[in-house]
C-alpha cells in the first residue's frame, strides 16, 4: 500500500513488519517519531511487543541485549549523544553476538550543541562491530528495517546492524513509500530462533570474561563473521525483489560508473542530488559518475575499487572529518585503493557538518576541481584555505 | 516455608569460581541462588562475582547467568525478565547481584529506571563497601572513616569523609514493592526475605552487609562475625519497606561497642577517639529517627 511517510515514519512502518518482541527506547531528536509512532503501534494492538521506557540510552541498548540474551528480536532507536552515551554497550552487544537492530538517526555531535544532521555519531562507532548501513530515502528506510533482522540474525552472522537516516534530511522529510503486506514480511523474514540465548533446559553462562589466549579468537570470529554478511545481504537482497520487487544492490549503489572518468563517492541522502549533477555533467559531455556506499561495515573495498579501477579521479563527499587527519570515509577508500594497487587520485569533500547545506553549485565544483586536479588532498566545501586558522 | 539450613536446597549453583578466601559476596550469591532455584536467571555486573565466576572456560554458574555492563544490571534484567516472558515462560525469576559500587554509584540510574517501571525483578546489592575487584576504592557506600586506597588514611584527613549513601531509603522512597536490608551473618533473616521477595510481584531489592576480608582487613575465617557485630552494634540495621512502610526485623535493646567493631578492621585502624564518637553520634541519630518514624 503506497503512503506517504517521512523516514522516521517508513523506518517504525518497516520495524511493524518485522514484529520484535521487545522495544527499548530513550526519545533524542530526529529519532523521536520512530519511537513515537511504534508507541502507538503497541497502544492500538498493531504490534504486540514489549514496549520499555528506558530512562537512557545506555539502558535502552543494555535491556536490547537482555531481551536479545533471553532469545527474542529486540529494538532500538538512537541518534547523535545517545548513540555515544549508549558506546560502551555498542561493543558489547557485537562481542556478545546479539543480532539487535538500532536506527540511528545521524546528527551532529555537541559540542556546539547542534540537532541537524551529520554522520560524525555513527562514523565514530565504525569499529565498534556493528553492521553499519546508510539509507538514501524513505522506502530504502523501511526496506532496511525488514533487511536489517534477516541479516543481523543470519545463524552464519549474528552481528547486530546500525542502520543511519540522515537527520531531518530524511528522518523528517515525507515521501511516497510502498509499504508491504504483514504477509508478505512474514514470507521474508522467518522467526528469530538463536542457540546464543539463556535457557532453562540448558542452562548458560553468557558475557563472560576471555583471557589473553581466547580472547583473541573470539575477536577474530567477530570479524569473520562480519564478512560473511557479505553474501547473506545478497541473499537477503534477492530474497526481498522476489517478495516485493524492490531490488537493491548490495554493499554500493554504483550510478553510471561503467563509463565514468570522475566518479564522486557518498553515502546518505546527499547521493540523489550527485546523481542529477552526474546527469547534467553528462549532457556537458563530461563522463562524470556516482557511487552510494550503502554499508559501511562491512566494507565494500572490492566493490568500489573495482567501479573506480579504470576513473581518472575520485572525489569522496562526507558529512565527517576525523579531526587532525581526514575524513574517516576517505581513508577508507584510501586504504581500499593502495589494497587493490590502484594510484587513482582520490580527494576529500568535507560538508554538511552540523546540517549545513550541500549545494548543487558544491557538487559541480567538486567535479571540476577533481576535473583540473586543483582540489586538495582535503577539501572543506564553503571553507576558503586560511579562513579556518 | 521459612529458609533454614534444614530446608535449603542441597544443590549448589555458584561453584568453582576464584573468590577469595571469606568472601562474604560469593556467600551470598551461593545461598540466594539456594533459595531461587535452577530456575533463576543472574545477571551480574562487571565486579567481584563476575570476575571470579565467568572466567572462560571455567563458568561457575549451574543456572543461567550474565555479565551486564558496569552500570546495566537492572537495564539487563529488564530486557531478560521481558524476554522471557515473551518467550511465554513463566516460571523463572530474573535476579541481579550487584556490589556497592555498580550499585549506588554507577547503577543507580538504571535501578531507578527498573523501579519506576516496577519491572518484576529481584535486585540484590552485595555491599562489601568499596570497590574491592579493582582493589579497594572508595564507593558511594564505604562508611565515613573508612581507610580505601583511594581515601588514604594520612594526618591530614583520616580516611573517607562522608557517610555511606543511603541506598535502602532511596530505593523505597521510588515506593517500591519490596525493599530489605540484610547481613550474610544474619544468613536466616537474609534468605527468608530473599524467599518473600520471590513471591512478590514487582521490583525487590535487598541490600546485604558483605564484608571483604580483604578490603576490611579481618580474618578470613571472620567474615560472618563482623556481618553480625555491625548489626549488633547497630551501624546496620535489619528492616523491610513493604506496602508503603518501613518495619524494623531486628530492633536491639542494647549495642555492643562500635569501637570494638572498629578495632577489629584494618581499615579503621587509625580512628582517634573523635571519628569513633562521630561514628557513634551518627549511629544514635539514625536509631532515633528509626524508633521514631518506622514500626
Amino acid at each position: 500500500m503506497e503512503k506517504f511517510l517521512s523516514g522516521d515514519e517508513a523506518f517504525a512502518e518497516g520495524i511493524r513488519l518485522a514484529c520484535p518482541d521487545v522495544i527499548s527506547a530513550y526519545p533524542i531528536t530526529p529519532q523521536t517519531i520512530v519511537v513515537e509512532k511504534l508507541s502507538e503501534m503497541v497502544e492500538d494492538g498493531s504490534l504486540d511487543a514489549e514496549f520499555i521506557h528506558v530512562e537512557s540510552e545506555h539502558s535502552a541498548l543494555s535491556c536490547a541485549m537482555g531481551a536479545s540474551a533471553a532469545g527474542v528480536r529486540a529494538f532500538t532507536a538512537t541518534s547523535s549523544q545517545g548513540l555515544l552515551y549508549m558506546a560502551e554497550c555498542l561493543y558489547y552487544a557485537s562481542g556478545g553476538r546479539f543480532p539487535i537492530v538500532m536506527m540511528n538517526a545521524n546528527r551532529s555531535t555537541a559540542l556546539p550543541w547542534n540537532i541537524y544532521g551529520d554522520q560524525r555519531d555513527s562514523l565514530s562507532q565504525l569499529d565498534s562491530g556493528w553492521i553499519q548501513a546508510y539509507a538514501e530515502n524513505a522506502q530504502e528506510s523501511l526496506d532496511l528495517a525488514l533487511m536489517s533482522y534477516y541479516i543481523a540474525e543470519h545463524k552464519t552472522v549474528s552481528t547486530p546492524f546500525m542502520v543511519n537516516l540522515d537527520g531531518f534530511i530524511l528522518t523528517h522529510t515525507y515521501e511516497q513509500v510502498d509499504v508491504p503486506t504483514p504477509e508478505q514480511a512474514k514470507n521474508f523474514l522467518p522467526p528469530y530462533e538463536t542457540e546464543n540465548k539463556l535457557d532453562l533446559e540448558n542452562p548458560k553462562n553468557m558475557a563472560f570474561s576471555a583471557g589473553p589466549d581466547t580472547n583473541y579468537i573470539f575477536k577474530y570470529k567477530e570479524h569473520a563473521a562480519m564478512f560473511r554478511a557479505i553474501p547473506v545481504i545478497k541473499e537477503a537482497e534477492q530474497k526481498f525483489a522476489e517478495i516485493f520487487g524492490r531490488q537493491y544492490s548490495g554493499l554500493i549503489d554504483a550510478y553510471k560508473a561503467e563509463d565514468a572518468e570522475y566518479i564522486l563517492i557518498t553515502l546518505g541522502s546527499i547521493a540523489g542530488l550527485c546523481r542529477e549533477i552526474t546527469d547534467k555533467l553528462r549532457e556537458d559531455g563530461i563522463k562524470a559518475g556516482v557511487i552510494r556506499i550503502r554499508y559501511m561495515r562491512p566494507f565494500p573495498a572490492e566493490e568500489i575499487t573495482k567501479a573506480v579501477s579504470h576513473a581518472k579521479a575520485v572525489a569522496v563527499l562526507e558529512k565527517d572529518i576525523s579531526f587532525g587527519n581526514e575524513g574517516t570515509v576517505f581513508t577508507n577508500i584510501c586504504s581500499a585503493l593502495q589494497g587493490a594497487g590502484l594510484t587513482v587520485p582520490a580527494y576529500n569533500f568535507i560538508g554538511g557538518l552540523g546540517g549545513r547545506n550541500i549545494s548543487h553549485q558544491n557538487i559541480i565544483e567538486i567535479f571540476e576541481k577533481i576535473q583540473s586536479g586543483t582540489a586538495n588532498r582535503v577539501n572543506f566545501i564553503g571553507i576558503e584555505e586560511g579562513e579556518n586558522s | 516455608m521459612s529458609v533454614s539450613a534444614k530446608t535449603l536446597d542441597k544443590n549448589e549453583y555458584f561453584y568453582g569460581h576464584k573468590a577469595c578466601a571469606g568472601c562474604g559476596g560469593s556467600l551470598a550469591v551461593r545461598n540466594v541462588l539456594k533459595v531461587l532455584g535452577k530456575n533463576a536467571v543472574a545477571v551480574l555486573p562487571a565486579g567481584c562475582m563476575s570476575a571470579v565466576g565467568f572466567n572462560f572456560p571455567q563458568l561457575c554458574f549451574a543456572n543461567n547467568a550474565i555479565i551486564s555492563t558496569f552500570a546495566g544490571t537492572a537495564s539487563m534484567l529488564t530486557g531478560i525478565e521481558a524476554g522471557f516472558r515473551r518467550r511465554g515462560i513463566k516460571d523463572f525469576t530474573a535476579v541481579g547481584f550487584a556490589g556497592d559500587g555498580g550499585t549506588a554509584d554507577i547503577g543507580i540510574q538504571a535501578l531507578s529506571g527498573a523501579i519506576d517501571r516496577n519491572d518484576n525483578i529481584i535486585y540484590i546489592c552485595y555491599d562489601n563497601e568499596a570497590y574491592m575487584n579493582t582493589g579497594i576504592q572508595k564507593s558511594g557506600l564505604t562508611p565515613f572513616g573508612a581507610k580505601t586506597t583511594t581515601t588514604p588514611a594520612g594526618s591530614n584527613i583520616h580516611g573517607n569523609i562522608r557517610p555511606k549513601k543511603n541506598m535502602f531509603e532511596i530505593v523505597a522512597a521510588h515506593d517500591i514493592p519490596y525493599a530489605a536490608t540484610a547481613t550474610v551473618g544474619y544468613m536466616n533473616d537474609f534468605l527468608n526475605k530473599v524467599e518473600k521477595a520471590s513471591k512478590i510481584q514487582g521490583t525487590k531489592y535487598i541490600h546485604v552487609i558483605a564484608p571483604c576480608p580483604t578490603g576490611w582487613g579481618i580474618p578470613v575465617s571472620d567474615t560472618v562475625d563482623a556481618a553480625r557485630e555491625i548489626v549488633d552494634c547497630g551501624l546496620w540495621y535489619l528492616a523491610e519497606y513493604e506496602n508503603h512502610e518501613f518495619k524494623l526485623s531486628r530492633d536491639p535493646k542494647t549495642f555492643t561497642s562500635v569501637e570494638d567493631y572498629l578495632r577489629k578492621q584494618a581499615r579503621f585502624k587509625h580512628l582517634t577517639d573523635e571519628d569513633i564518637k562521630i561514628i557513634t553520634d551518627s549511629r544514635d541519630k539514625k536509631w532515633e529517627f528509626i524508633r521514631k518514624n518506622w514500626n
